[in-house]
């Protein structure tokens, strides 16, 4: 377009060294503000009357590494447990969700079953759940079904968070525009096809920061395991604090946990940055 | 606030209410606009025509400050906006833009998305708003739609809806973006009407458009845009009758059969 190899203007040098500046002392407003922030919260901490004993019982160093080897045990069992469950959860909620939305006379009772599911499902606490699978199904003793506690609690997370999981991509389908669904039909797709090739791949976009959510409270559910005697992190922290009365296992699981999310949080951050790069350039 | 409409009293030396110094914005290496110039006086009515893809939206997204630009100054009431440490806020409060895709707030009623702006970034009073948004609302024969969500509405009423919108914060600038451009033929005329009433009542005028016969109506200059730069500016008599750019003599053959 143009001829000649452009070289920045004096106001546009100007410009961008103001923009520069502005940057710096952005910059050092957010570090400064950070540190005061932290420090105070640090100093209130340290200068509560309890700290002495509170750091023997929760911070000692020996405790943390005496435990550490049982509780990266448990998290990895934790962490299979979370992707299986995950696994098992992402289509079962969409079927349920999709199930809500037929319109055919025919699949009534599918919209009623999906309804009661998501209905009841969602009230009864995860725990009991966990509880009542984890225990009671073995004790049914059925002939060729598996007696493993930690099957069956991770059973129990999948039906619990497919009903969550199913309202939030009902959520996602029911926020992309009638107008989309009507241009889908207008190009002769049906129903089925509708909802794969057009709504849900938007609901998808839209939803993925409260499927992270959900996700993230699942990993930290997967902790409810140890209700049932399996020897997860949480589990092998209890042992280990019965024991030696001392709380610093806590404190690690806690770290381990918090890993766990860490990477799941990037990971949606930069593939929504990616989508909205890609698909909302220069929206107007 | 300076005031929509001119003064016939004093046609004669205006200082320019807009002034685009060498503007040049690139896309990563697509540069879209290169060394574009433009000035425009209280009460001009300035028709950017070119093909698309020419950067004319662009150019007007520029102006109001939804991009930063890369190279080159805009002068809007003296200021220079374009420097960082202008609030653009501010600045877009005395401009008014109404794009192709009217853009209207689906969850808000008409008449709510006419006092928004007024009220939440003006200040104006709730009752003030709604008389001022009302009556543009009546001027514009929207009064029976007022307060209905604007999907229930067609297509021109929506962006004559939006027009109102933008006009309800009293800009000294409008720019439009090829606003008849997503509207049916017959439409068109509806929303070119209430344009050609603001460009009578001396608003300043900024537009994209594709309508030919209705910028040679209501421009006083007119602007052909070709692979972002501006390669003839005149006023509509010249451009349309007789114009100096090989280019733009090609373009105007096209478009106008
Ligand atoms: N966000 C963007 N990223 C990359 N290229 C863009 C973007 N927005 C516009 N463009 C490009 O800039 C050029 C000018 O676009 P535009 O100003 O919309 O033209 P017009 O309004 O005249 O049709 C086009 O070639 C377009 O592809
Ligand atoms: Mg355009």
């Amino acid at each position: 377009m143009s001829d000649t190899i452009w070289t920045p203007s004096d106001v546009e040098l100007a410009r961008r060294a103001v923009r520069r500046r502005q940057r710096t002392v952005s910059l050092v407003i957010a570090t400064v503000m950070t540190a005061l922030v932290l420090g105070l919260l640090g100093l209130v901490l340290v200068l509560s009357p309890g700290w002495e004993r509170f750091s023997e019982t929760f911070l000692s160093w020996g405790d943390a590494r005496a435990s550490f080897a049982a509780i990266r045990d448990g998290i990895w069992l934790n962490i299979r447990l979370f992707l299986l469950c995950e696994l098992a959860i992402l289509p079962l909620a969409l079927l349920i969700a999709i199930g809500r939305g037929t319109r055919s006379p025919w699949l009534a009772p599918l919209r009623v079953v999906a309804v009661v599911y998501t209905d009841v499902v969602r009230g009864i606490p995860t725990i009991l759940l966990v509880v009542m699978l984890g225990f009671g199904v073995p004790a049914l003793q059925l002939q060729g079904l598996t007696n493993d506690r930690i099957f069956w609690a991770g059973v129990a997370l999948v039906i619990s968070y497919s009903a969550y999981v199913a309202e939030v991509f009902r959520a996602g389908i029911d926020s992309v525009h009638p107008s989309q669904v009507a241009s889908a039909q207008a190009l002769g797709l049906g129903h089925v096809r509708t909802l794969r090739h057009v709504v849900v791949p938007q609901a998808v976009r839209r939803i993925v920061p409260p499927l992270l959510n959900d996700f993230v409270s699942l990993q930290k559910d997967t902790a409810l395991v140890s209700a049932v005697g399996v020897f997860d992190a949480v589990f092998a922290a209890r042992d280990y604090t019965n024991y030696n009365f001392n709380y610093t296992p806590y404190l690690v699981v806690a770290g381990f946990f918090v890993l766990m999310t860490v990477p799941l949080a990037r990971l949606t951050d930069w593939l929504q940055a990616r989508v909205v790069a890609r698909e909302r350039a220069g929206a107007r | 606030m300076t005031s929509l409409t001119k003064d016939p009293s004093q046609e004669v030396e205006l200082a320019p209410l807009l002034e685009v110094r060498s503007l040049r914005k690139a896309y990563g290496d697509r540069v879209v606009l290169d060394d574009v110039s433009l000035t425009v006086a209280p009460g001009d009515v300035v028709c950017l025509i070119g093909s698309s893809g020419s950067g004319k939206s662009t150019l007007l997204r520029c102006l109001d400050l939804l991009e930063t630009v890369d190279d080159g100054q805009i002068l809007f009431e003296g200021d220079d906006i374009t420097d960082p440490r202008v609030d653009a806020k501010r600045v877009r409060r005395r401009m008014g833009m109404v794009f192709q895709a009217y853009n209207l707030f689906p969850h808000l009623t008409v008449l709510e998305n006419c006092v928004l702006a007024p009220r939440r970034a003006h200040g104006l009073r709730s009752k003030a708003a709604r008389e001022r948004a009302l009556e543009l609302l009546e001027r514009f024969g929207l009064a029976e739609h007022a307060h209905k969500h604007p999907d229930r509405l067609s297509g021109g009423q929506q962006q004559r809806a939006a027009v109102v919108r933008a006009l309800c914060t009293e800009p000294t600038l409008l720019m439009l973006d090829e606003i008849t451009a997503a509207l049916d033929p017959e439409l068109v005329g509806e929303v070119l009407d209430i344009v050609r009433d603001l460009a009578a009542r001396g608003t300043t005028m900024v537009m994209a458009t594709h309508e030919m016969a209705f910028a040679r109506d209501v421009a006083t200059t007119v602007c052909f845009l070709e692979g972002g730069r501006i390669l003839e500016q005149a006023p509509p008599d010249v451009m349309f009758t007789d114009p100096a750019h090989p280019r733009t003599r090609a373009f105007l053959r096209r478009v106008l059969g």
